[in-house]
């Protein structure tokens, strides 16, 4: 096994793959938002409560690939308690880290659990498992309503 | 359980060793493995013999065919033509006049959908499909029915992947223009009972048309017998080049159809503002074609052949069931198909692993298998899967390579840990 396989299914991938946090619906959401990757099938929805620009709470549901899942249930633990101007600099540092122009281990302070996601910088098709979750969030944030798809046109 | 048909050993007289010889590939390593390809319903490899023939005509042989009056032009020519009479001969068609090239199964589809289908299918018609078409036997239908205005009607799959023929009968009336089908299922393996729906179709004057992408490489096929009005296939899934395929069709059929491009090669006389076309089968291969791809097509026929698409069967039938054997001992597998006459296509899922995350742990070792929709979304929908993996064979795959990925499933199961 190639040691960037290893980096790219870190323990804490697996884990929150096999027990994912902040599954399920929430009732009271504020912003809610499907997002899909036709290509693969991923599909997650992601439900946001945000009371006086901090977001309350944050869950998710659907299903998709280990990446996809731990993604978004390491975002739902990141963003929950921050205000949206926070979540929007998770947002960006995330993408950072997955395009491999962000030394994590500099910025392991700030980022935290997200720099488990930096070795997906070397699988290149597998970018878009990471960022469902996370474009999906920011769009709902930010009260996009349409569908988030990874893909201009669905396959 | 799956039944199977048993294979007879008596009658199988298979050098595995010595045909993988001819696919210099199989010697490459994959993350440092030894590559087990498992990939063959999308594309299979390419024997010397096949890669020499088009090195072959590139060195000696390069001109234009039908036009030119110089000796490699006679000579891209016969190649060209020789060709097409080693496909007629393969699938055992009256005349070679019959074998369309074009650039694949999709293409060979659109064709009839286009050329066919625009002149004999028109307002408040029916075209039957079935629910478990590769899109390419799907979305030209779909076309062409919001083109002129007909519909589409599906033979649905029961649970086990095969067809409910007894509802095929109900879906016939007069507006049935065509029923379009896959002989062999690329998700399920199925081979599909072609006979009886033809049978069926040709009673009331209704033409069929196979997509046999998935059975030509894999079965002896006889057109005459099968008597169906359309046979689509690919060059390259069965050790062809890529970009080449064929389109069989019965004569009086393809005499009856429109041009499908219009361009140099398919006329007969051009005027400014008129043309006559050219007999069958130049009247649908305008422009200049994969005359190289033809040849190694050509070259990938007399490989098959010299092995025996019987012997081909019969091994593959022993391989899959093999690996079906193997495969349903984990007691978290699902299998996606069960018919009972089947192909070398194995579709599953392994516990709670998506199938993005098994393809990438098996390339780790060196297995290369599909995983997706396979481009069969309204089967993924009936099954309520998002994707499967898919393992499919070819008659140079080996029992020793099954029992590797055997291994390496295990291996993903407790990596994975479930």
């Amino acid at each position: 096994m190639d040691s960037e396989f290893r980096e790219l299914y870190q323990q804490i991938i697996l884990d929150h793959n096999k027990s994912p946090r902040n599954y399920g619906h929430l009732d009271d959401a504020t912003h809610v938002l499907d997002g899909q990757n036709p290509v693969c099938g991923d599909h997650y929805t992601i439900y946001l409560k945000v009371k006086d620009n901090i977001i309350e709470q944050a869950r998710f549901e659907g299903s998709g690939c280990a990446i996809s899942k731990a993604s978004a249930s390491i975002m739902t633990e990141t963003i929950k308690g921050k205000t949206i101007e926070e979540a929007d600099r998770y947002f960006e540092w995330f993408h950072k880290i997955l395009t491999g122009s962000v030394d994590v281990n500099e910025s392991l302070l700030k980022v935290g659990k997200l720099a488990a996601f930096a070795g997906v910088a070397d699988f290149p098709v597998r970018v878009k498992c990471a960022t469902l979750a996370w474009h999906t969030m920011h769009n709902a944030l930010h009260n996009k309503k349409e569908r988030v798809s990874t893909e201009e046109d669905e396959a | 359980m799956e039944t199977i048909i048993a294979a007879t050993p008596t009658t199988l007289n298979f050098d595995v060793q010595n045909i993988r010889k001819n696919f210099p590939i199989l010697n490459e390593q994959v993350h440092g493995h030894p590559l087990i390809y498992f990939d063959n319903a999308a594309t299979t490899q390419k024997p010397r013999q096949v890669i020499e023939a088009i090195s072959d005509y590139y060195q000696h042989s390069n001109a234009n065919v039908h036009r030119a009056i110089h000796t490699l032009g006679e000579q891209a020519t016969e190649g060209y033509e020789e060709a097409r009479r080693k496909i007629a001969r393969f699938i055992n068609a009256e005349s070679e006049k019959q074998i369309i090239f074009t650039r694949g199964t999709t293409e060979s589809i659109n064709l009839v959908a286009s050329a066919w289908g625009e002149k004999f299918v028109g307002q408040g018609d029916e075209i039957i499909v079935t629910e478990m078409e590769h899109h390419s036997n799907l979305i030209p239908w779909q076309l062409l029915a919001e083109k002129v205005g007909a519909k589409l009607r599906y033979i649905p799959f029961t649970e086990d992947g095969t067809l409910d023929t007894s509802l095929f009968e109900t879906l016939l009336n007069k507006q049935t223009k065509i029923v379009a089908l896959t002989h062999m299922s690329n998700v399920f393996g199925t081979i599909n009972p072609i006979k009886k729906i033809v049978r069926l179709a040709h009673d009331r004057g209704i033409p069929v048309l196979l997509d046999g992408a998935q059975s030509v490489p894999h079965l002896p096929i006889d057109v005459q017998s099968l008597d169906c009005d359309f046979l689509a296939f690919s060059g390259h899934k069965m050790v062809g080049p890529t970009g080449i395929g064929v389109l069989y069709a019965k004569t009086n059929r393809l005499e009856n159809m429109n041009p499908y491009q219009g361009g140099g090669e398919m006329i007969n006389a051009v005027w400014l503002d008129r043309a006559t076309w050219a007999e069958i089968p130049h009247k649908f291969e305008a422009g200049t074609p994969n005359i190289a791809g033809a040849i190694g097509l050509g070259a990938a026929i007399d490989f098959l052949q010299q092995i025996g698409m019987k012997q081909i069967t019969l091994y593959e039938q022993q391989l899959t069931t093999y690996a079906l054997e193997r495969m349903t001992r984990f007691k978290e597998m699902t299998i996606y198909g069960h018919a009972p006459e089947r192909g070398s296509a194995i579709s599953f899922n392994l516990g709670s692993i998506h199938p993005h995350d098994m393809a990438q742990f098996l390339d780790q070792y060196g297995v290369a298998i599909r995983a997706g929709h396979h481009c069969a979304q309204p089967i993924m929908r009936k099954l309520n899967v998002a994707a499967v993996n898919r393992a499919s064979f070819y008659f140079y795959n080996t029992t020793e390579e099954i029992d590797a990925f055997i291994d390496v499933l295990k291996k993903a199961r407790d990596f994975f840990d479930f």
